[in-house]
């Protein structure tokens, strides 16, 4: 059974259409990228998939069931690291558990333990203003990791990070994939990101958006920053980019 | 401390100047005190009959702290009801507004009326008085939640109440400082203001029985009890936000390091 199924999923909002007859499968431990042009409904498929929205047609399955809030089966990163200001970093990273509706001191014991896994030990009681761009991320990953569920769908996780911090951060997800090979659906616009991350990249065409091609990534696990300048990794760059820009050219008149 | 000097010292050197020039005026042209006695005869008196004022100023000081409570117990109520129902947003805000419109002076002597001397009439116009800023800048707050953090608690299945418990309330609490700071200012007046409307003893009423016996210099000497009043609960304010929100002394640190 598949992780993640969307099947024939279209979406509008009035007269405007945002998602058209789009396919997609997420295979279980499976590290998939959706890239595509802004504003090609990328939030969109993020509701939809983590169950805040429904779809105008089609089916959203995650492990074959219909996507909604309470099955809690997809756990959301977004694009901003939300970390509250008022909580301490163990706080934070507690407060996904808290949400869903467990203690604190239990959700805090269950945080506590990821803390050395993603390299914050000790800034347990720091407040996020006291943490690094990078550290931020890393406890809003771990905030999101901590809910132990199925389908981990990450919003452009490294949009807002300089460049330097950004390729360090890919370098660290792509290590902690290894070891953990958590079902990842990867939602960016950075075609470097999505090829070094990524078993498979899928591109979306601009509005209405569909899935115009479907890129398996031929590099070897585990990656690193080798593989930058594998030519492997440039051809396959390319071949996203093809098809990103095939997509524009087609709808530019 | 060292900040809190800082900030307190061009204040008081304006003080300074201008009681000094006041000073100098009364002395110079020799104005009858009963018109305007100078600053170091309000002191002088006001430190004479410093008995007397303490006695006026514990029941204006309760008055002030009953119906700033009574207030800050309404503002919470409201606001708290105004950001879970858009029912009663739409039918109570627009009225909450056109009460701000009700001139006070009007309804002071309606209160006394209706409840008498006592307590309760001063306190209902402190909390008339200081009720609206408090109120709206919760709601204010409440609303102001990052769109994100809610998306975000949602997407985690947490209902409205715990969306409210775990994000909106701490939201809130940058603005409900500062509806605090404005109603506070507010509070002491409004006691002084409804005891000049009728009462057995405060501020107030020392005020106006001082005017009638034209002992301006005991006025002025109640007028800056009052002032010094408000400051102080205006400074407590800033205390009790060190004490609920330690994580903003933690981001001040770190932006001036």
């Amino acid at each position: 059974m598949s992780s993640l199924r969307i099947e024939g999923v279209g979406k509008s909002f009035g007269q405007l259409e945002v998602l058209r007859d789009l396919e997609l499968a997420v295979e279980p431990g499976e590290f998939a990228a959706v890239i595509g042009p802004s504003g090609s409904g990328k939030s969109t498929l993020f509701n939809l998939v983590s169950g805040l929205d429904r779809p105008t047609t089609g089916r959203v399955l995650v492990e074959g069931e219909p996507a909604g809030v309470e099955s809690g089966k997809v756990a959301y990163m977004p694009q901003k690291d939300l970390l509250f200001p008022w909580r301490t970093v163990l706080d934070n990273t507690a407060l996904g558990l808290e949400a869903q509706g467990v203690g604190k001191k239990e959700a805090r014991r269950r945080a506590d333990a990821l803390f050395a896994d993603f390299g914050l030990d000790g800034f347990q009681k720091a407040y996020p203003s006291q943490l690094s761009g990078g550290m931020r991320q890393r406890a809003a990953l771990l905030r999101t990791v901590v809910l132990e569920r199925p389908v981990l769908l990450l919003d452009e996780p490294f949009g807002t990070l300089d460049s330097l911090t950004r390729t360090e951060m890919q370098l660290w997800l792509a290590g902690m994939w290894q070891r953990h090979r958590w079902t990842v659906v990867l939602v960016t616009h950075d075609i470097r990101e999505a090829v070094l991350l990524a078993d498979t990249v899928h591109v979306l065409s601009p509005r209405p958006a569909t899935i115009v091609d479907r890129v398996e990534v031929p590099l070897a696990r585990p990656r690193g920053a080798d593989d930058f300048t594998d030519p492997d990794f440039a051809s396959t760059e390319r071949r996203v980019l093809d098809a990103l820009r095939g997509t524009t050219a087609v709808r530019t008149p | 401390m060292r900040p809190i000097l800082r900030s307190l010292w061009p204040p008081l050197l304006v003080l300074t100047v201008v009681l000094g020039g006041w000073q100098l005026y009364v002395t110079a042209a020799g104005v009858d005190p009963t018109t305007l006695p100078s600053p170091a005869r309000v002191v002088e008196q006001g430190w004479l009959n410093r008995q007397d004022l303490w006695d006026q100023t514990l029941p204006t000081l309760q008055e002030t702290l009953l119906g700033f409570a009574l207030s800050f117990a309404a503002a919470w109520l409201v606001a708290v009801l105004l950001d879970f129902s858009s029912a009663a947003r739409r039918g109570l805000y627009p009225l909450l507004v056109a009460s701000q419109t009700i001139p006070i002076v009007a309804v002071a002597p309606l209160l006394i009326i209706w409840f008498g001397f006592g307590l309760l009439p001063k306190m209902l116009v402190v909390t008339l008085t200081t009720f609206f800023p408090l109120a709206a800048n919760l709601a204010a707050g409440f609303a102001a939640t990052d769109r994100e953090a809610m998306r975000l608690l949602r997407s985690l299945g947490a209902g409205r109440w715990r969306t409210f418990r775990l994000v909106r309330v701490q939201s809130a609490m940058p603005y409900f400082f500062a509806g605090l700071r404005v109603s506070i200012t507010y509070a002491v007046v409004g006691a002084v203001f409804a005891e000049y409307a009728g009462a057995e003893a405060g501020l107030g009423i020392y005020m106006q029985a001082q005017k009638s016996a034209f002992r301006t210099d005991l006025v002025f000497a109640a007028v800056a009890v009052t002032a010094a009043l408000s400051i102080a609960l205006f400074g407590a304010t800033y205390l009790l936000q060190r004490l609920v929100l330690p994580w903003e002394r933690a981001l001040k640190e770190d932006r001036s390091s």
